[in-house]
């Protein structure tokens, strides 16, 4: 192929606009609300509408200088470059960016996965020449169960233990709204309690047309009143001073991460639920195969195992070693998360 | 197997002991024999297939995955049983896997040449759990945290029998254990066991309380010990062979040959293991060179002789004379002695004192001069009795040495005290730094721990992942039994058994103990 129109820093040269930039740029082009995607300070920002209604709760209604919303699948053209957002089914509004330049197709993943989930915009499969895909879960031992099964077990702790409170780690978005829908669509329908740093963000999904099904603060509870109760928080809060308020709670995880036991045992999970809004082993490279690109630059995890999979494919790639800070999934210690309901 | 499954993984993840009880004891209640006591030998170590390696099981993977791919994964996991159960590319369970005991049949009697497909369809077979557990059961390599004492006291609760009633039986069972389980249910009497060939549970001692004990004690009716430095052991010589079992009843006799190979005659005998030469006791430390070894190193066998110290008599031959009292048992092993001379044990002596006073003095000096831990005090007329009886054997160790340290690290605990900072590290001056000299985490009120940790989240100044760095300000006292020198610590000393003695919250710093102060507790030992 020749020489693509996007730099390895994921600048898109004819238009000098950048696809999730880590510093302020004049020109961003956001996948979706992580903020390893989307920070603050940019000059122009185009986005899905979920998208800039996420990065303004979260950061300010003046967190960039413009915000231009772009629907799905609705080509935009600037300069001889033609722009258009694809599902990713990541989290609410997470998008692919599809980008057209003199006959070249290139596809910018951002996160993905392709399971259903009812609280993102289901993956579209984009075809390209060049593909720049995520790597979160990019080795073998990543294979997702169905996200069902762990719900089901989910349940089955619950009504083992009805005294106890079962309080799930789970990042405050995206994966918090999944786990109360999932929960909801296995037929749970008591109120799910949540953690003061989750509320603002369950709102915006309800206000954005997701039903959770009724929701309460664990703030002002007391300790019987959660006792066989479903409770969210932040990963890091469910092991600190905020989980002491729960009565003799199970520590559960939400998270592609628990599949591997001995980390759940290491790190005192006792429920590890195998949860994932990231493409697995299987997903990343059937959807490399499909997008039928002949060039693969892999970033955002582990890049190693990928490349050598699409090298062995007969594939050009690389990996991009972007190094981001990291949230959501991507793992890091998100220690301060915890602490902002005191 | 699901329910075999589903038990390892609580197990597993569980931090709660008396949970880890009640689903044992559960899943015993539940499961059919022979399943049950497969599981039970699995759990306990006492099963392993001779033609099912790790390796095998690698094989079989790699013909299925990328070796690069693998080697990368095995890389991130770091449990070779786990990444096999993750990395499985073939999942077609709709027929469910063999019950334990057909897996069992199938292990041992398929071929080496057969192994390798059935293994494969058996990880095909399996949900994602149970691929987990199939793994671990195939290779006996569990490493989920369970002691054989934890299985033994789940059988207790199911059954209602006592403890020290299976721990009798123990050691004389064969798997799949259908005579304990039909015992342990009602549907037959207690096993018949070979008396002398087997462990037998220890008697143990309570501390002695100085304030209350000693005023109650008449000196007249006790006899006084060294409380030795090594660790306890049973020794049982039958028939011209030696066993030789630790406290919890581990068999340890293939790691002392020199022990086992020299000792004649027929007895159960109850004494301390220790290494030095012409039984001169020398440091722990040297003895930790000789724990944990599956077989004795060549060279240990001349630097660190083994011998046992003994102290008591359980069975003389094929008697059972645990139910006379002390004086009695000591003029039979006395006896014993004096007809089988031996040169890797002997015996311990008898520590002649007049009253308490006198005895307190014998520990003080036993300490200062010949760094012994204390003394054992046990009551002339009382029996051998197993497990800890109240009132027949004292231990009055010698006084703990204290040191002012200052905080430094402290991390998070598990279980009940996973959001209390509570384990934590502390060191003394060395010249205008700090070194670490060992770590503690109990020895404080729950009430002080709320202190602690509040302290400790106010006064980080660094995090490495679990672990908080503080600001160098909070001085303990800590209490310990010895210091040994150490070339795995900055500091070049270990503490054994150090505790939180007291929160010197009044404390500066700049008063706390220095490396040169720790050196006279070194001299002492």
């Amino acid at each position: 192929m020749p020489t693509p129109f996007l730099a390895r820093d994921l600048r898109v040269i004819p238009i000098d606009a950048y696809i999730d930039p880590p510093v302020p740029r004049a020109r961003a082009i956001i996948t979706h609300g992580h903020s390893d995607h989307a920070r603050s300070g940019h000059g122009a920002v185009l986005a899905t509408p979920d998208t800039i209604a996420i990065m303004k709760a979260r950061y300010g209604e003046d967190s960039a200088e413009t915000f231009q919303p772009l629907e799905f699948d609705t080509p935009l053209v600037v300069d001889d470059v033609t722009i258009t957002l694809k599902p990713a089914g990541h989290i609410l509004g997470s998008a692919q960016v599809l980008l057209e330049h003199q006959g070249q197709r290139i596809v910018v993943t951002g996160d993905y996965k392709r399971l259903p989930d009812r609280t993102a915009q289901p993956f579209e499969l984009a075809e390209c020449d060049l593909l720049v895909t995520e790597a979160t879960f990019g080795l073998p031992v990543f294979q997702h169960p169905n996200p069902q099964d762990e719900v089901a077990r989910l349940l089955r702790s619950a009504a083992t233990f009805p005294d106890r409170a079962h309080v799930i780690g789970c990042y405050a978005l995206g994966k918090a709204q999944r786990m109360i829908a999932l929960l909801r669509d296995a037929g749970y329908d008591a109120p799910i309690y949540l953690h003061g740093a989750m509320i603002r963000l369950c709102e915006l999904y309800v206000e954005r047309g997701i039903p959770l099904g009724l929701l309460k603060p664990t703030l002002g509870t007391t300790k019987s009143e959660l006792a066989g109760q479903i409770v969210i928080a932040p990963p890091s809060a469910i092991k600190d001073r905020w989980s002491r308020r729960l009565p003799d709670p199970v520590l559960a995880v939400a998270s592609g991460w628990m599949s591997v036991k001995q980390r759940a045992r290491q790190s005192g999970v006792e429920l590890p639920l195998v949860i994932s809004d990231h493409a697995d082993w299987n997903e990343l490279r059937e959807t490399i195969a499909e997008t039928g690109a002949s060039k693969v630059w892999v970033t955002h995890g582990r890049e190693d195992a990928l490349v050598y999979h699409c090298r062995q494919q007969g594939l050009e790639a690389e990996p991009l070693n972007i190094r981001a800070f990291e949230e959501g999934e991507d793992q890091g210690d998100t220690e301060e998360q915890g602490e902002l309901e005191t | 197997m699901r329910r075999f499954a589903q038990l390892m993984e609580l197990l597993a993840l569980t931090p709660s002991r008396n949970r880890k009880i009640e689903a044992l004891a559960e899943y015993f209640r539940s499961t059919p024999d022979p399943d049950r006591g497969y599981a039970l030998a699995i759990l306990t170590g006492a099963l392993t297939f001779k033609n099912v390696k790790p390796a095998i099981l690698r094989d079989v993977v790699l013909a299925e995955v990328d070796p690069y791919l693998f080697g990368l994964s095995y890389d991130y996991v770091g449990d070779l049983g786990e990444t096999i159960a993750l990395i499985w590319p073939h999942h077609g369970g709709t027929e469910p896997l063999p019950s334990l005991s057909d897996l069992v049949e199938l292990f041992n009697m398929t071929s080496k040449a057969d192994l390798p497909r059935l293994i494969g369809s058996l990880l095909t077979r399996a949900s994602i759990n149970e691929r987990w557990a199939l793994v671990k059961f195939a290779t006996g390599a569990l490493r989920i945290g369970l002691s054989a004492r934890l299985a033994k006291t789940a059988l207790a609760d199911m059954s209602g029998k006592d403890l020290q009633d299976i721990e009798e039986v123990w050691n004389g069972l064969t798997v799949p254990y259908t005579d304990l389980f039909d015992w342990l249910t009602g549907k037959a009497e207690r096993p018949d066991i070979d008396h002398t060939a087997r462990f037998h549970p220890l008697m143990l001692s309570n501390p002695i309380d100085e304030e209350k004990d000693l005023e109650k004690l008449d000196p007249a009716d006790f006899v006084a010990e060294w409380k030795w430095d090594g660790i306890r052991v049973q020794l049982i010589a039958s028939k011209g062979k030696v066993s030789l079992f630790s406290r919890t009843g581990d068999d340890i006799a293939a790691a002392f040959p020199d022990v086992t190979e020299s000792v004649f005659g027929d007895a159960v005998l109850d004494g301390e293991l220790l290494v030095g030469p012409d039984f001169e006791p020398m440091l722990f430390n040297d003895l930790q060179q000789r724990l944990n070894r599956k077989v004795a190193i060549g060279k240990h066998l001349a630097t660190y002789p083994a011998f046992v110290r003994v102290y008591d008599m359980l069975f003389e031959g094929v008697d059972d004379i645990r139910s006379l009292p002390w004086t009695e048992r000591r003029r039979h092993l006395e006896a014993w002695f004096a007809k089988n001379p031996q040169t890797r044990i002997d015996l311990s002596p008898v520590l002649s004192y007049r009253d308490w006073n006198d005895l307190a003095e014998i520990r003080r000096r036993g300490a200062a001069d010949h760094g012994h831990e204390g003394v054992m005090v046990k009551l002339r007329s009382a029996p051998y009795v197993p497990g800890r009886p109240k009132g027949l054997w004292y231990k009055w160790k010698r006084d703990p040495n204290v040191v002012d340290a200052i905080l430094m690290y402290a991390q998070r605990g598990h279980g009940k005290r996973s959001s209390f900072y509570s384990d934590y590290t502390f060191g003394v001056w060395k010249g205008n730094e700090i070194v670490p000299i060992g770590k503690a985490y109990f020895g404080f009120t729950d009430e002080e721990l709320k202190q602690l940790d509040k302290w400790v989240r106010n006064n980080t100044v660094a995090s490495f992942g679990p672990v908080r760095e503080v600001s160098k300000e909070l001085v303990f006292e800590v209490a310990f039994d010895s210091a040994q020198q150490s070339g795995r610590h900055k500091s070049g000393i270990a503490l054994r058994f150090p505790r939180i003695n007291r929160i010197r919250w009044d404390k500066p710093a700049t008063e706390a103990a220095t490396i040169e102060d720790m050196q006279i507790f070194l001299a002492a030992t």
